[in-house]
């Protein structure tokens, strides 16, 4: 079955406002309306875009200007706790958190379920979602964002990390054969180890020492649905690298 | 209650531990206790939680599942008996598992720092962010437990279990630090909240005594 086409704009300035329902392709819309707050020079998006498009469920994608910390008045209204990105919109309703938003997106649509039926292997899926979450955005952000010996520290203990949640795979992918929740909230890192790595010019994953993450990086990448919604890589170096010396600059 | 074959690993006085308990009580399941001395770690605990070998850990007919928060969902989704701790509907749920990680992810921490400050300052901010962290949950409360006792509504439900679990380290940081965090005027709801929670039939006995907890924290 292929995926619906998602619908796409930059939210420039719209104010307080719903978006309009004025417009007359909005009327012959399906009547579920499903709004993402993004990001698209951050990886965190993405995890909700995939486990959107696995499922077919058409979107507007609304892109917050973060790189100038612009966040717009609709972002401050539906998340106003954590007031930041990724934030799912259902029909009016906002959902924050990406886990969170995935186990909504799982219950709520149900081809393509991400989560096993099974209640130990659901148990075990959120397990790994969580390090990944907890453990492996740190590392990888921690290498980024340092210099000197605390990049030397981050380096080491990212490596350590990112070797323990390679314990997770199940096969070529943390969901088995093909790709379940892990993969989908994780994945994330498949691409932006790489744009990390090249910013910083240190190697953090390599075949050698960590074979498999190394082939599920490459096999993550290679699904149709994945690949579709990666930025383009030159956009995010060109701009990430602006962003490294701004945070390096601020911490010395 | 029931027959199972559930384990426990545990150390007093962690709220992390209490958090399973309550739902294991909710839903009348049998469980065995097995309490990790102070300072150490069993084989059986390495074994079962290698990545970040630290309790709670549930053994439900041998095999682990760890984190607290997991481990609640997982009694809800395995067992039948008792009431459901999260709700049925997706959105209802999505709202739960959102506070259970602002608390975990983002509150705890301010807790922990309130006990353990380098400095005043940091001890000051601090002692905000459990501040802030209580008037959300406080405004939380009215929306989510809809005028019932608890956010789960009538019966004990996941963000009670999530939050209550910490409600003896709350009282700590209160009475170290000389201040009222859960107040009848400023957090009427959660006020009256904390006393039907403690005294609920799942919950009372697991909640340790202020003091208690103050001499196992000072170790």
């Amino acid at each position: 079955m292929r995926p619906h086409q998602s619908f796409e704009r930059l939210a420039i300035n719209i104010g307080d406002e719903r978006l309009p329902k004025n417009n007359k392709r909005d009327r012959l819309m399906a009547t579920d309306e499903v709004i993402l707050i993004g990001f698209r020079g951050g990886p965190f998006s993405l995890i909700v875009e995939w486990a959107l498009k696995l499922k077919g469920v058409e979107y507007e994608y609304l892109d917050e200007d973060l790189f100038n910390n612009n966040k717009s008045p609709m972002l401050l209204q539906y998340n106003p706790v954590h007031k930041k990105v990724p934030v799912l919109v259902h029909n009016g309703k906002p959902v924050a958190e990406s886990l969170v938003i995935v186990e909504y997106i799982d219950e709520t649509w149900k081809q393509y379920p991400l989560l096993p039926d099974d209640p130990y292997d659901r148990a075990v899926a959120r397990f790994w979602a969580k390090y990944a979450e907890d453990k492996c955005k740190t590392a990888a952000f921690s290498v980024f964002a340092t210099v000197g010996e605390a990049q030397e520290n981050a380096t080491k203990e990212a490596r350590e990390i990112l070797k323990t949640f390679e314990k997770g795979l199940r096969g070529k992918f943390f969901g088995g054969e093909t790709i379940g929740f892990v993969d989908v909230v994780a994945g994330w890192i498949a691409y932006w180890i790489g744009v990390i790595e090249e910013i910083t010019g240190i190697n953090i994953v390599d075949k050698e020492t960590m074979p498999l993450l190394s082939e599920w990086f490459q096999n993550f990448l290679d699904v149709e649905i994945v690949k579709e919604r990666l930025p383009p890589r030159d956009k995010l170096l060109e701009k990430n690298k602006i962003f490294r010396e701004q945070l390096v600059a601020a911490s010395t | 209650m029931a027959a199972s074959d559930v384990k426990l690993l545990s150390t007093r006085g962690s709220p992390f531990v209490i958090r399973p308990r309550i739902a294991l009580n909710l839903k009348n399941i049998d469980y065995e206790f097995l309490e990790q001395p102070f300072g150490t770690k069993s084989e059986l605990l390495l074994k079962s939680n290698p990545v970040y070998k630290k309790i709670p850990i549930m053994i439900h007919n041998d095999k682990p599942i760890c984190e607290s928060l997991i481990i609640v969902q997982y009694i809800d989704e395995a067992f039948t008996s008792g009431p459901s701790i999260l709700p049925s509907d997706p959105y209802d749920r999505s709202v739960v598992r959102f506070w259970g990680s602002y608390i975990d992810d983002k509150w705890f921490s301010s807790l922990l720092a309130t006990l353990k400050p380098k400095t005043e300052e940091e001890k000051k901010t601090a002692i905000e962010g459990v501040s802030t962290g209580i008037e959300l949950l406080e405004e939380a409360f009215e929306k989510i437990s809809k005028g019932k006792d608890f956010f789960g509504g009538d019966t004990v439900g996941y963000i009670d279990i999530a939050l209550g679990a910490n409600l003896a380290l709350v009282k700590v940081v209160e009475k170290l630090n000389g201040v009222e965090l859960l107040d009848e005027t400023k957090t009427p709801n959660l006020y009256a909240w904390s006393e039907k929670f403690c005294s609920d039939p799942a919950v009372k006995d697991l909640i340790p005594e202020t003091d208690k907890l103050l001499e196992l924290l000072k170790r």
